[in-house]
């Protein structure tokens, strides 16, 4: 059978997610598939373009095709190569460039394009936009966006819809003084009513957003780049570049050029169908069906499975039925869920509503027939999965209005997997429900893993993944697969820690090599395993160790951490955050001699060097003369401490001594993650001792508190109270007891917060304080040998370690 | 032409260390298995120095963000880079690598 022509126009998410739901149903044993677009890129996710502009992702970090995807797949892409004329009667397409592509079947999926509502002076000389004006609707805009905000002081976004509060945001990152034009009347009228606007301004203004409502751009002011605004009132704003989010227009002039009905879009059926061409097929923003238009990514997942089935005939009969279009969003940090109507229609429409302005709490249902038509949840979107579903749905609510709002005296309360219906979605930005992980379970897909991956929940913002999880498990009744990778030490070697490390003393294993030859999987090394195994086997080892330096990542081989630009920063040691006018000095006059970029007072109460080139690292610690900070590794990191009885009024214990002590015992031991102490002179805690890893509270009479699985990075855990001893001495034992429980017995990388949640505190308190399982003493004095063998890895400036370590690119004649 | 680096002996195993050929950036690697590879100096991600990335048989992680490369070929693993590689021999215990243009002539 000779295969049929099938050419997509436009490679953006509906095209290509039209495709992928063809091949899915076999269709690339029909179909020579073509795809046109006008970006140079395969398909990526247009949402995660506000993340870009806020600089929180990079680009090719949202790829959803990456090219090879097209390679792989069979599919000819013409990428960067707009289709300009569809030839209905020969079934032809010819692109700008002049490629002629003759189709059996053709999809439209041309989406939109960024509005720009006609202004004066829009246009530079050469009639195209002025410099420093800008559309946010792809990469390209992005890249403008953010190579102008760096060197542009006040930035204005024209449009207070999403896109513009998006916009507004990004820009706020790049440090503008940001402005946010609007002609409407309050923000986000899509999806607010006048009220949540109110609020939603209040929140925006206090985060530094000017916000100007009711203002009519009439003129964009500058001779060869933007120099302002003029509004229709006659009112001018000063400003260096605009970002313009008015709106989006559907790209329908193929369409209407070659014939077919355009109304605002291109008119479909319920097939996804041309109204007026058999051949022809339109999907995503740029379709009009039943009189909607839709400008949100869900609706197009449900259009590209119609067109799929439709096409492959693996259904003649699916239809599409419209969305309604329910959306939970955060804006700016705060989050939103938006459903249906944002003001009552009718007479007997019932509006419940609460509203409390100081903490930015705004909820608004619109009830019609006992049924809910409307909703907009602000602040708190607790009820929002409750109400997405009851309103997607038109279930019948409770009489007992005020619990649609809130929980009331009763936990809060999920719905449960079992009462999850089959079409409920666990992922919205996929479009994934549940009944379709039921699907994916069923056909063998038993890890979240393998979930994901083969249905993409959990791949757009993910912040379902965890529900994901939980629902695939649901479906697996217990019986869930676990990915065993998932239990190894390290991925190369298939062996949790404990038999691994039984493997590695029983052999006497000394090096990563001398491991993966013995336990790696067909003796083979694996690059991502190697840190993980050095860090074990010092622990194991100590100065028997053999010290493979390639087994260890950069930071670990010249002592610093690496930079964004390849060069390396130099903290030396201060305990405790107490430092001399002699070290301060010296410090001064290395920064001075070798021109460092950057002075830094850190996190951890030292002072870092920032940007000195590996070349240089030895001279710098040499005239430095003073020990190693750790300030790179997984290892004890610090010590941070505060004034205590030496000065403070309120001191009950000698926190600045012991922090020294504490040092001075711990200083370059190797752990599975950072260990970042501190001491507190008394519980007012100033030195944030209970949430570090391990932190002593002085309590008075020479008793100190000991905390430990605190954590305030990514993660804010207040730590747990181990035990509270009598005397510094006692700390500092305890102290070296547990991070020696905790070295043997972590994951790598797994840091005390999560160990102490997985282990219990209680069990801490038997091994540690108790000694439950009579290890106490030799938990001692492994910690005894560990801190004995740790040497200052700065003298290998005198005495390097392998050749070349610190050498710059070394040149050559060529 | 292929020009002469110096000693292997200057690369530990497993390790990489970068030279300045000419107008190229190229970074030389010695695994532990013993192969030799070439490859351009920086991550096409965000320039990240490869050199000082860590490897294995095959591969190179970038040590900024652990994009992952195959040394011979210059594919990248699980991402959307690739890297060029230069064909480098060892003679008699020193490093020849030919800086050619891999751009110009691809490997297949
Ligand atoms: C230099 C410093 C920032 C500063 O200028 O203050 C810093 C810099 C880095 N931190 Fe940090 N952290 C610094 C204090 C902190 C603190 C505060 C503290 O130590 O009291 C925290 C919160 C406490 C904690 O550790 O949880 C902190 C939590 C993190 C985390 C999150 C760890 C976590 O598990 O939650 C990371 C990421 C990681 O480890 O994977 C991180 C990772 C990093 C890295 C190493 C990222 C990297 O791999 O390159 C940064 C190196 C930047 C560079 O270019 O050198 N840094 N970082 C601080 C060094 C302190 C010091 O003297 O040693
Ligand atoms: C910054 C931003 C944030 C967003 N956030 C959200 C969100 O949080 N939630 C949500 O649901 N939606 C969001 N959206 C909207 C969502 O991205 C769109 O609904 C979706 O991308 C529409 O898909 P599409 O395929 O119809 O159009 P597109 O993704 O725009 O794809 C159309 C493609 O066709 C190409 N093309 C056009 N004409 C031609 C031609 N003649 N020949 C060849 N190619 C052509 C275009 O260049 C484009 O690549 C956001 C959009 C933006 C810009
Ligand atoms: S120093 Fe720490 S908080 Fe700052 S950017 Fe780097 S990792 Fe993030
Ligand atoms: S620079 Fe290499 S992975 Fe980012």
């Amino acid at each position: 059978m000779t295969k049929q022509k099938l050419i997509v126009v436009g490679n953006g998410m509906a095209g290509a997610r039209a495709v992928e739901e063809v091949l899915a149903r076999g269709g690339g044993e029909m179909f020579d598939i073509t795809m046109f677009g006008d970006e140079p890129y395969g398909n990526y996710n247009r949402i995660m373009l506000s993340n870009i502009l806020c600089g929180i992702q990079d680009t090719s970090e949202i790829y959803i095709n990456p090219l090879p995807w097209y390679e792989e797949n069979g599919i000819t892409l013409h990428a960067g190569s707009p289709v300009v004329e569809i030839d209905r009667a020969s079934r032809k397409v010819r692109t700008a460039s002049g490629i002629v592509a003759a189709y059996d079947v053709l999809l439209i999926a041309t989406g939109s394009r960024a509005f720009i509502p006609p202004m004066l002076g829009l246009n530079g000389p050469d009639g195209k936009m002025k410099p420093g004006v800008f559309g946010f609707r792809t990469i390209d805009d992005c890249d403008g966006i953010i190579a102008t905000a760096k060197s542009s002081r006040r930035a204005a976004v024209i449009g207070g819809g999403l896109l513009g509060l998006e916009a507004a945001r990004g820009l706020m990152n790049h440090g503008c003084e940001v402005h946010l034009v609007h002609l409407g009347a309050h923000l986000m009228p899509a999806q607010l009513d006048s009220d949540g606007g109110k609020m939603l301004r209040a929140t925006m203004e206090k985060m530094g957003v000017k916000i100007h409502l009711q203002r009519n751009t009439a003129e964009i002011l500058g001779e060869d780049r933007v120099t302002g605004l003029r509004f229709k009132d006659g009112d001018q704003l000063d400003c260096d570049m605009v970002v313009v989010a008015a709106g989006i227009r559907p790209n329908v002039e193929i369409a209407r050029g070659s014939g077919l009905t355009v109304e605002r879009a291109i008119v479909v059926d319920n097939h996804m169908r041309s109204v007026d061409d058999m051949n022809v097929y339109v999907v995503g923003e740029c379709a009009q069906h039943r009189g909607q238009v839709y400008g949100l990514v869900a609706p197009l997942w449900d259009q590209a499975k119609v067109f799929a089935d439709h096409v492959t005939g693996a259904d003649r009969d699916a239809a599409y039925h419209g969305s309604k279009l329910a959306t939970k969003l955060k804006v700016m940090g705060v989050e939103l869920a938006s459903m249906g109507l944002t003001e009552p229609e009718l007479e007997h429409d019932e509006v419940v509503q609460f509203s409390e302005a100081k903490r930015g709490t705004y909820k608004k249902l619109i009830v019609r027939d006992g049924r809910l038509v409307g909703g907009i949840l602000m602040g708190d979107i607790s009820k929002a999965a409750y109400l997405m579903q009851a309103f997607d749905r038109e279930t019948p609510l409770p009489e007992e209005r005020l619990s649609l709002l809130f929980d009331i005296g009763t936990p809060p309360q999920k719905v449960t997997l079992d009462e999850m219906p089959a079409t409920a979605q666990v992922c919205n930005c996929n479009g994934v429900t549940k009944a379709a992980i039921g699907a994916c379970v069923a056909a063998g897909k038993r890890t979240p893993k393998a979930v994901m991956g083969a249905t993409r929940a959990g791949m757009g913002c993910g912040s379902c993944k965890g529900l994901v999880g939980e629902v695939v498990a649901w479906f697996c009744g217990g019986d869930v697969e676990e990915d065993p990778s998932v239990h190894y030490y390290v991925p190369g070697i298939p062996m949790a820690k404990p038999e691994l490390v039984a493997a590695i003393r029983e052999r006497g294993l000394k090096s990563v090599s001398a491991v993966f030859a013995a336990l790696g999987t067909d003796g083979k090394s694996d690059a991502a395993s190697k840190p993980a195994l050095a860090s074990l086997l010092i622990t194991l080892w100590n100065e028997a160790y053999e010290d493979e330096r390639d087994a260890r990542f950069i930071n670990d081989r010249v002592h610093g951490n690496i930079q964004k630009d390849g060069t390396f920063s130099v903290v030396p040691e201060m305990p405790g955050g107490v430092t001399t006018p002699a070290d301060l000095m010296r410090i001064a006059q290395v920064a001075v001699k070798y021109d460092v970029p950057l002075v830094k007072l850190t996190g951890g109460q030292r002072i870092d060097l920032v940007g000195v080139p590996k070349e240089q690292l030895p001279a710098v610690w040499a005239d430095l003369d003073m020990p190693a900070g750790w300030a790179w590794g997984k290892s004890y990191r610090t010590c941070k401490s505060c004034i205590g009885t030496d000065y403070c009024r309120f001191g009950l214990g000698d926190s600045m001594g012991l922090a020294k002590k504490i040092e001075g015992k711990f200083r370059g031991i190797d752990s599975p993650g950072k260990l970042k102490l501190a001491t507190a002179g008394c519980p007012r805690n100033c030195s944030e001792a209970m949430v570090k890893d391990v932190g002593a509270v002085a309590v008075g009479d020479d008793r100190w508190e000991i905390y430990v699985g605190g954590a305030a990075g990514s993660q804010i855990r207040k730590g747990d109270v181990l035990c509270t001893v009598t005397g510094e001495d006692e700390v500092v034992r305890i102290t070296g007891r547990f991070m020696q429980w905790y070295r043997e017995n972590a994951k790598y990388k797994e840091r005390t917060h999560t160990f102490i949640e997985r282990m219990g505190i209680e069990r801490a308190r038997a091994v540690v304080v108790e000694d439950s399982d009579g290890i106490a003493s030799a938990l001692d004095a492994a910690m005894d040998a560990a801190t004995a063998a740790v040497r200052d890895p700065w003298l290998e400036r005198v005495a390097p370690k392998t050749a070349n370590q610190f050498a710059a690119p070394i040149p050559v004649e060529a | 032409m292929p020009v002469v680096l110096g000693p292997l002996a200057g690369i530990p195993p497993g390790e990489g260390r970068a030279f300045v050929v000419g107008a190229a950036e190229i970074a030389v690697f010695h695994t532990r298995e013993g192969g030799v590879f070439a490859t351009q100096a920086q991550c096409p991600h965000r320039g990240g120095p490869l050199a000082d990335g860590l490897t294995d048989g095959g591969h190179v992680v970038c040590p900024l963000h652990d994009r992952v490369y195959c040394l011979a070929t210059g594919a990248g693993i699980g991402n959307e880079f690739s890297i060029r590689v230069y064909p480098v021999a060892v003679r008699d215990g020193v490093l020849l690598v030919d800086p050619v243009d891999t751009l110009q002539t691809p490997h297949t």
